[in-house]
Order: structure tokens, then sequence, then C-alpha cells
């Protein structure tokens, strides 16, 4: 098991950096050296402890990544001999993630890690949970209330667009007037808003590079297809695209490949097997795809195991686990896929 | 029966069985009329796109592009006039396209090539017709009841078989259908499938004694049995005609998008009511064309052409999709009125 050590020191090793502003606030001057051997037994490692009951209420998977956000889960919890999943079956309903999650309160569980359909609408029973002495983790979309939640663990949308924009910025910056184009995800999202508005102040650190079209698709591979084919259509020459989602990125792909283009680089999202593998064939238009990790589901559950062993997290200096813990969207490109292969999801 | 096709067409539609000669002419002005304004709105919106983008617009790219897209709700629209007209309604066919296209893309169905998948998508649409047809038929459910359990449960069934995953092709065959190379004259096959399916809805409504039940059988329910006809029968099969259109419908969208998705045919339903209803097919049953549909097809892809070349929001485009369809019917009820 190799492998899945390192990938969790990574995860790890990722929450530490992003929550280094939280440790250098708390931490003060103390001296940590004086309780790192105190601390050291506090922390969760792999080695058998405390049994703890974790329920999991995630999402319905009617698509690759909230599909591959359950896989995580569930394999991770397998990981521990310690652990025992409790997990409802994935709802993209709010009445009835809410009655779920009221099921799991009521059977008492441990430790509850809530990916909600709706973070908003699910806040209420989120605290619920904590003042019935559950600690809740708090998966990807956020409650209202930072009292509905112990640990947030989630990706970053606003990110994904500053590293999608960067990275198409930097291979275009020796380009005079480089043309650049949008296939946003779902408009009714809040999280498209802010991936589109990541790209675009990104995009102002590169004054010759001007995006002429931004379209939004569906997350589908047929809406993908179908506004890529337009897209294409409308914008004869242009240098770059970023397209927010690798699912809807399997249709874009095809209209590309339709319509015969080839003249420019395509930057995908979230980091599907398919993205990556076509990433590593470099055999298409698509030069990179953006992370928005499924692996934080498994971290959830490393955080909420933690959390009912009363552990703090190894690499830190805290005794407690954090509060908040935002993954990194790392862009992956042919230089790095084979590192990020194994965390492509289907 | 020498008039040009929209005539003969309008013709078959008013008259019933029931129906003689007299109100032939007012019925034959009547839907003509009908399908002009139709005609009208499409060439009000092509020049609107000529207009605002008239590099992208007009080429021949773009009309390829605009005709492709319409084919797979297109032939969906087909099966769901039919249905419209005998007064049903099918709510389940973009579940109905979902379920067909994973079935049709499992790893097992792509071993036996592309007549598998074909076949596969088919016989599963048909299948799930059946099942419409049969429950509405004899088990006396109302159609909104057994589509909408139909849609809730293929749904189901379609995110079971691929457990969220997209399902990639890997036939080449099928795959080579959506690219150019398969092009003839120029048209695209999905086009060409698209124009035939059209072809044989006009004749089975128009043409054949089914066609004329399925009018029959909107118009007064009660009036077709007395006369003869099997009621249960006729709806039987039109569900069963409509689950085929959406097994012909699922494979075209595998042509087009080269995978299989339980996402595939989202709001299919909405979409192709929409454009029965614009192509001036009564919801009540009893009259309607199917060249009206296909214009409404026609009229709601070259709408979201032109959005996206002109590159609107989605929330304007969404606001101007609502607008033209109230007009679209007001436009059409106004001429069909005064005439």
């Amino acid at each position: 098991m190799p492998s899945h050590t390192s990938r969790r020191g990574l995860l790890f090793g990722a929450a530490a950096l992003s929550t280094g502003a939280l440790i250098t606030g708390c931490t003060s001057n103390e001296s940590k050296d004086d309780d790192s051997d105190d601390k050291s037994q506090q922390v969760a490692d792999d080695r058998p402890g405390k049994k703890v009951t974790i329920g999991f209420a995630g999402p319905q998977a009617d698509h690759g990544w909230l599909n591959a956000i359950n896989d995580n889960a569930k394999k991770r919890a397998e990981k521990y001999a310690d652990v025992t999943l409790e997990a409802t079956e994935g709802s993209n309903d709010t009445a009835a993630q809410i009655g779920q999650v009221e099921t799991l309160i009521n059977k008492k569980v441990d430790v509850l890690v809530v990916l909600p359909a709706d973070g908003k609408a699910l806040t209420q029973v989120g605290l619920k949970a904590m003042r019935a002495g559950i600690p809740v983790v708090n998966l990807d979309r956020v409650f209202a209330s930072p009292q509905a939640y112990r640990c947030w663990i989630g990706g970053d949308n606003y990110g994904m667009g500053l590293s999608a924009g960067h990275y198409i910025g930097e291979k275009l910056k020796d380009k005079k007037n480089a043309r650049v184009v949008e296939l946003a995800g779902l408009d009714n999202l809040e999280l498209t808003k802010q991936r589109s508005k990541g790209f675009d102040d990104a995009l102002k650190n590169y004054p010759n590079i001007k995006k002429v079209a931004r379209q939004a698709a569906d997350f589908t591979v047929e809406s993908g297809q179908s506004k890529m084919s337009q897209l294409l259509q409308a914008q004869k020459n242009f240098d770059a695209l970023w397209n927010h989602d690798d699912d809807q990125g399997v249709g874009a792909l095809r209209a590309i490949k339709q319509a015969g283009r080839d003249d420019f680089l395509m930057v995908g999202g979230a980091g599907a097997l398919s993205a990556m593998q076509a990433i590593e064939a470099d055999n298409s238009v698509l030069k990179a795809t953006v992370l928005y990790p499924p692996t934080m589901a498994a971290s959830a559950i490393d955080l909420a195991r933690a959390l009912g062993q009363g552990k703090g997290i190894n690499g830190m200096a805290e005794f407690e686990i954090p509060s908040f813990v935002t993954c990194y969207s790392a862009v992956v490109d042919k230089e790095n896929v084979g590192q990020y292969m194994s965390t492509g999801f289907k | 029966m020498t008039q040009p096709a929209p005539a003969a067409e309008a013709a078959t539609h008013k008259s019933t069985p029931a129906d003689g000669g007299s109100p032939w002419r007012t019925a034959f002005a009547r839907a003509d009329v009908r399908t002009l304004s139709l005609l009208g709105v499409l060439a009000a919106l092509i020049v609107i796109g000529g207009i605002t983008q008239p590099d992208s617009f007009l080429d021949s790219d773009n009309v390829q592009l605009i005709l492709t897209q319409a084919s797979v709700i297109g032939v969906v629209t087909v099966g769901m006039t039919f249905v419209i007209i005998s007064g049903g309604i099918d709510l389940s066919v973009g579940a109905i396209v979902a379920l067909a296209s994973v079935w049709a893309t499992t790893v097992a169905t792509q071993e036996y090539g592309f007549a598998g998948i074909l076949f596969t998508a088919v016989i599963v649409g048909m299948g799930c017709g059946l099942v419409n047809g049969l429950l509405i038929a004899y088990g006396a459910i109302v159609p909104f009841i057994a589509t909408l359990a139909m849609l809730a449960a293929g749904r189901g069934l379609a995110l079971q078989i691929t457990d969220g995953k997209t399902q990639m092709v890997t036939v080449d065959g099928v795959l080579k259908l959506g690219e150019r190379d398969s092009y003839i004259l120029g048209i695209p096959p999905l086009v060409l499938v698209f124009a035939a399916v059209t072809v044989a809805g006009w004749l089975i409504l128009n043409r054949t004694t089914f066609g004329r039940r399925s009018v029959a059988v909107g118009g007064n329910a009660e009036a077709a049995r007395l006369a003869g006809i099997d009621v249960r029968r006729q709806r039987l099969y039109l569900y069963l005609l409509s689950g085929l259109c959406c097994g012909i419908a699922a494979f075209l969208l595998i042509i087009l998008s080269g995978s299989g998705q339980n996402t595939n045919g989202n709001l299919y339903e909405l979409d192709a009511i929409a454009a029965v209803i614009i192509g001036g097919t009564l919801l009540s049953g009893g009259r309607g064309t199917i060249t009206g549909s296909v214009l409404g097809v026609l009229i709601f892809t070259t709408i979201q052409n032109i959005f996206a070349l002109n590159n609107l929001e989605t929330a304007t485009q969404q606001i101007a999709k609502g607008a033209i369809i109230v007009a679209a019917v007001l436009v059409q009820r106004r001429s069909a009125t005064t005439t």
C-alpha cells in the first residue's frame, strides 16, 4: 500500500498548507517542540484505535465526480478496522436527505460526514446533529452556519478558475491578441460563477489575452457536445479553451473532433480518468485538467475518524483537527499526469 | 390525392373517418396557413441569424450543425406527435432515451458491434413503450401518471446500470457515423435518419388506417370505439411507436456524443411537447401535423444556435426562449383563426 500512504500524506500536507494561516494565527509564540512528544500520541494514524461509527450522507451519484465521492468515502472507511460506515442512499432531494441525516442522528453514530445536495437547506439538520453531540464533517457544499459543522473540507471553485486561467495565461503569454473561449458548467449553480470569476481574475494578469466567448453547458456529455459544436461554429479561431467539467468535456472533445479542429489548446476541469488518459496520450487538444479532487471524501473519513478518536492529524501541531480545509486545485498536465492518474474517476 | 404535401397532410388530419367532404376545404386552408406561419417564424429567425452573424450563421457547416442537433429531439418529437394527437401524453421520452442509450452502450452490448448497439437501443425503447402502452390501454392508468412512473423508473434504472459513470463507445463504425467522412452528399447520416423518420411519420399519419385511427381516438375515443376501432389496442401501438422513436433517438445520440450517460435526454419530454404544441397539434388530441412538429423542433434548434453564435448568457437565452414560444403560438393561433 505504498501509494496509499503517500496520497494520504499528500492530502494531509495540502490540508496543512491551506490552513497555514489558521495555524500561524493560533499557535502564538509557544514552543511547539516542548509539546511534541505529548502530541505524537494524539495523532491519528493507521493503527487500529477506538471504534468509531461514521454516518455518511452523500449525494446521488448521477455524475462521475459525485460517484467518485461516494467511492472514495466507502473505500477509505473499509481501510480502517476500527471504522464502521453507516452510509445512506445518496440523494439529490433536500427533504429526503434531511430525513436520512436525522435517521443517522437517531442511530447515534459517533461522527457524521455530510455532502449536502444543498448546503443552505441542510444547515438546520447539521445544527441538530451538533446539538445532539455528534460532530459533523461538512463535505464540499458548505452549510450556511459555522455552528452546523465541526470541520469543513471541500474544493476550491474560484481556485479552479484561477489555476486554469494562469495555466492558459502562461502558455499564451507570448502571443499577441490571444483569444480564449470558456465552456462553463451549469449556470444555475453558484460554483459555476465562482469558477468563471477565478478564470477572469487570472486572465487579468495577461493583457494580451481576451476572452471572446462563454457558453454554459449542463455538466452532461450531451450538453457538452451540443454547446461546444456551436461555440466552434461561432469562433472560427481562438487559442485556448477552458472547459469547467471533464464529463461534459467528453462531449466537447467529441464536438471538436467532429468539427475537425485542432488549432487551440484545451484545459479541462475536475480530473476524470478519461481526461487524464487523453492528456497522457497527448493526441487531442486536451493538454491539461484542473483538479477538484474527489479524494476529499476519503480525507473527510480520515478527519471524521480522528474526530471520533479525539486525535489530531499528522503533520500539524494542533491537538485537534482543523476546522476548515480547502483542497488545492492543482493543474494536471503531461508532466505530472502519472502522479495523479490513480485519482482519476470514471 | 394530388395536392402538395402540407395540404394533403392537413386535409387528412381534420378528416376523421366520420368527416366527409365539405369541411375539407376550410380544414386544408387552416392547416396550410398554420404551416405557413411556422415557416414564417423560421424564416424570421434565419433573417435574424443572418443579420447578427452573417459569417457563421449561413454557412453550410452551420446548417449541417442545426439539422444534426435537431435530429435526436426531432425523432422523439415525431413519436410524441402521434401520442398527443391520440389525446395522450408521454412524459417518459427523455428517460427512455437515457435508458436505451446506456443499455446500448454497456460493455457487453458493445462486443456485438454496431448491430448490437442499434438492436439494443431499439428493443429497450420499444420495451418501455410497450410497458407504457399496456399500463395505459389495459391497466386503465391515465397516460400522465403511467408515463410519469416510467420517467422515474427509467431514470433510476439508467442510473443503476451506469452507476453514474459515462459509458464510452468503443465501436468504430458507430463513432464514424458522427464524423465528417460519413456525410452523404454533404448530409450527415443523422439528418438522413431524421428525414426518413419524418417522412415515415407523415405517411403513417396521413396515408394509413393506423393514422386515421390515431386521430379518431384523440378526437373522440367513445365515438371511435362505437365506429369499431379497438381503442385499447390502438393506444398500445401508439406508445409502442413513441418508444420505438425514443430507441432510434437514443442510437442517434450515441453516434453524436460517442457515449451513453444516464443524464441523456434530459428534459426531452418538455422540449418535445413544446415543439408539438408550437407545431399546431391540440394538446387535447384529435388534430395535429408531423410537419408542424418538425418545424417546431427546427425553430427551437435554430433559436439555440443563434443564441450560441451571439454569445448570449444563459439567463437571457431562457427568457428569450420563453418569449419566442409564446410569440410563435400567438402568431399561429391568430393566422389560423383569421382565415
